[in-house]
This record gives C-alpha cells, structure tokens and sequence, in this order.
C-alpha cells in the first residue's frame, strides 16, 4: 500500500513530505522506545510513534525508514521537521492511540517487521 | 578531517547532557561513510553503533569523544568519556538493564537495549570503564569480503 492509502485508513494528517505520498510502504513497526526501533528496525520501514522530539526522525533516518506515523495526535518539535526535510523523511499524524492505529494498518494487510 | 589512500581519521566532540543534540555526530558520520561509499549494509550497522554509543555518552557522561577510523580492511569507532563509569560491564550488556531516568525514557532512551545493539551489530566490539573516571568502546566493523 501506498503512503497515502495508511494517510487515509489512519485519518492522518501531513507534517511534511506531501510529495512522497506515492511511495510503497511493505511492512511496519511501532515502539517509543528509539533502541527498539534500532534493534528490530529494517530498511524501508513505517515507523509508527508516540515520541515526537527529534531523536524519533534521527532514529528514522539511521534505520532508514521510510516515513514516521505520530500517534495520539502528536507532532515532533522544530528540529524533528528541519531533519525530517533535510533526510526527505515524511511526517504525518493521527489522532488514533498506538494500538488501534497499528490494528487499522494490520487488517489492512499491511504486515509488521518479519523476525530475523 | 586527516584523509589519503591509506584511509581516514576524524575526531568529534560529543557534549555530555544536551538531548537537542544528541546523535547528530552519528548522522554526521553516516553521511561521512555514504561519501566515501562503504557498502550500505555497513554503513547501517556502523551507525546504528554509533547513535546508541553517542546516545549514552549524551545520556551518563558530561563529555567524551568519538574517533571515526576508516582503513582499506576496517571500520573502527572509538569511543571515550569522562562520566562515572560502569560497575557491573556484565550486568550493563544485558538487555533490559538501564539506570535511565524517568527523564531519558520520555525522550525514548532506557530499553537497556544499547549496548546489546552495539555488540550485534558490530564485528568486534570491546567495552573497558573504570568507576569514577569514564568508559571507552571500540567497535570495529570489517569492510574486506570475505
Ligand atoms: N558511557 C556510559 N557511562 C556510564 N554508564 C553507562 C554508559 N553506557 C552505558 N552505561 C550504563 O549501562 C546501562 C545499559 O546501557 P544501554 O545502552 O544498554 O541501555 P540504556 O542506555 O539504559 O537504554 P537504551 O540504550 O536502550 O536507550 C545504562 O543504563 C547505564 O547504567
Ligand atoms: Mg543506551
């Protein structure tokens, strides 16, 4: 699926990267803990979160994910968008809580990172 | 930035305490290694190490030091600080174990998932602490193929 189908299934809004909503998201994974996310996080990556300093963009950019969902409708700091534009990251958030986001995407068909 | 043939060495200085820094020399680093075209699985292990080794620096100690190493057979990190040091170096690897504070797990640090994440990461990886006078890590990764 595609970043703009999850923007729809999650009623999500676009922080930045409006225009990389046509690229293909194939797997997902979703922690507030940025050491879980460097231990299980695989290239290409949707990241879904509820920490929204800047170390949940830099986390993103070091794993290469391919895009970060902030749940709870938050929103990372000044910082976190600077980086975000800089690594051509995109941003969006949904009101949903991590949980329910995650379930949304899952019955979707969207699967999460497989074990290695 | 010291660079020739033979290889490259470059210093940076990690200040202890300051979250909106934090992990920006291991961003540094990364786009230091897409420069001079290490091969990509390397690239993420390297900085995966790097972040997580930064991250405590920025976490426990008030300052210390990365040396970025690079040789046509490896990759090698070297870590230093002057914080309190590690007591228990067996008990810290294990994964779960941290002293974070309430603090550092609301910026998303205190899984006690670092130091394991170096050591799997890494090709060689050795951790030395004296309490009271700092830490030091060398993590090394291999570029030869084998
Ligand atoms: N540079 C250091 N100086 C002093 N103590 C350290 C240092 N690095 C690690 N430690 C100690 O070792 C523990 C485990 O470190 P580790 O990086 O594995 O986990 P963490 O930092 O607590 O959490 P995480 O890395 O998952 O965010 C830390 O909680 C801390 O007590
Ligand atoms: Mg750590």
């Amino acid at each position: 699926m595609t970043l703009k189908d999850i923007k729809e299934f999650l009623d999500a809004e676009v922080i930045c990267g409006e225009k990389y909503l046509d690229i293909e998201i194939k797997f997902a994974g979703g922690s507030d803990m940025m050491s879980d996310v460097l231990a299980f996080g695989q290239p290409g990556l949707l990241l879904l979160t509820g920490l929204s300093n800047s170390q949940s963009v830099r986390t993103a950019d070091i794993i290469e994910a391919k895009a970060i969902i902030y749940v709870r409708g938050k929103k990372p700091d000044d910082i976190g968008i600077a980086l975000a534009k800089e690594k051509d990251i995109p941003l969006l958030s949904t009101q949903h809580m991590m949980y329910t986001a995650c379930g949304i995407l899952y019955n979707k068909g969207l699967p999460g990172v497989s074990k290695n | 930035m010291v660079s020739s043939d033979l290889g490259l060495s470059e210093r940076f200085e990690i200040s202890g305490g300051d979250f909106s820094k934090a992990g920006t020399i291991s961003t540094k680093i990364k786009e230091i290694l897409q420069e001079i075209g290490i091969e990509s699985s390397i690239i993420r292990r390297a900085a995966i190490a790097s972040y997580e080794a930064e991250m405590n620096v920025v976490m426990y100690a008030n300052s210390g030091s990365v040396i970025l190493n690079i040789t046509p057979e490896k990759l090698h990190l070297q870590l230093e600080d002057n914080g309190p040091g590690i007591e228990d170096i067996e008990k810290a690897m294990q994964e779960g174990f941290s002293t974070a504070t309430d603090k550092m797990r609301e910026m998303g640090f205190g899984a006690g998932m670092g130091l394991p994440n170096i050591k799997r990461n890494a090709d060689r990886f050795e951790i030395s602490s004296t309490p009271g006078e700092g830490t030091s890590l060398d993590i090394v990764f291999c570029l030869n193929k084998t």
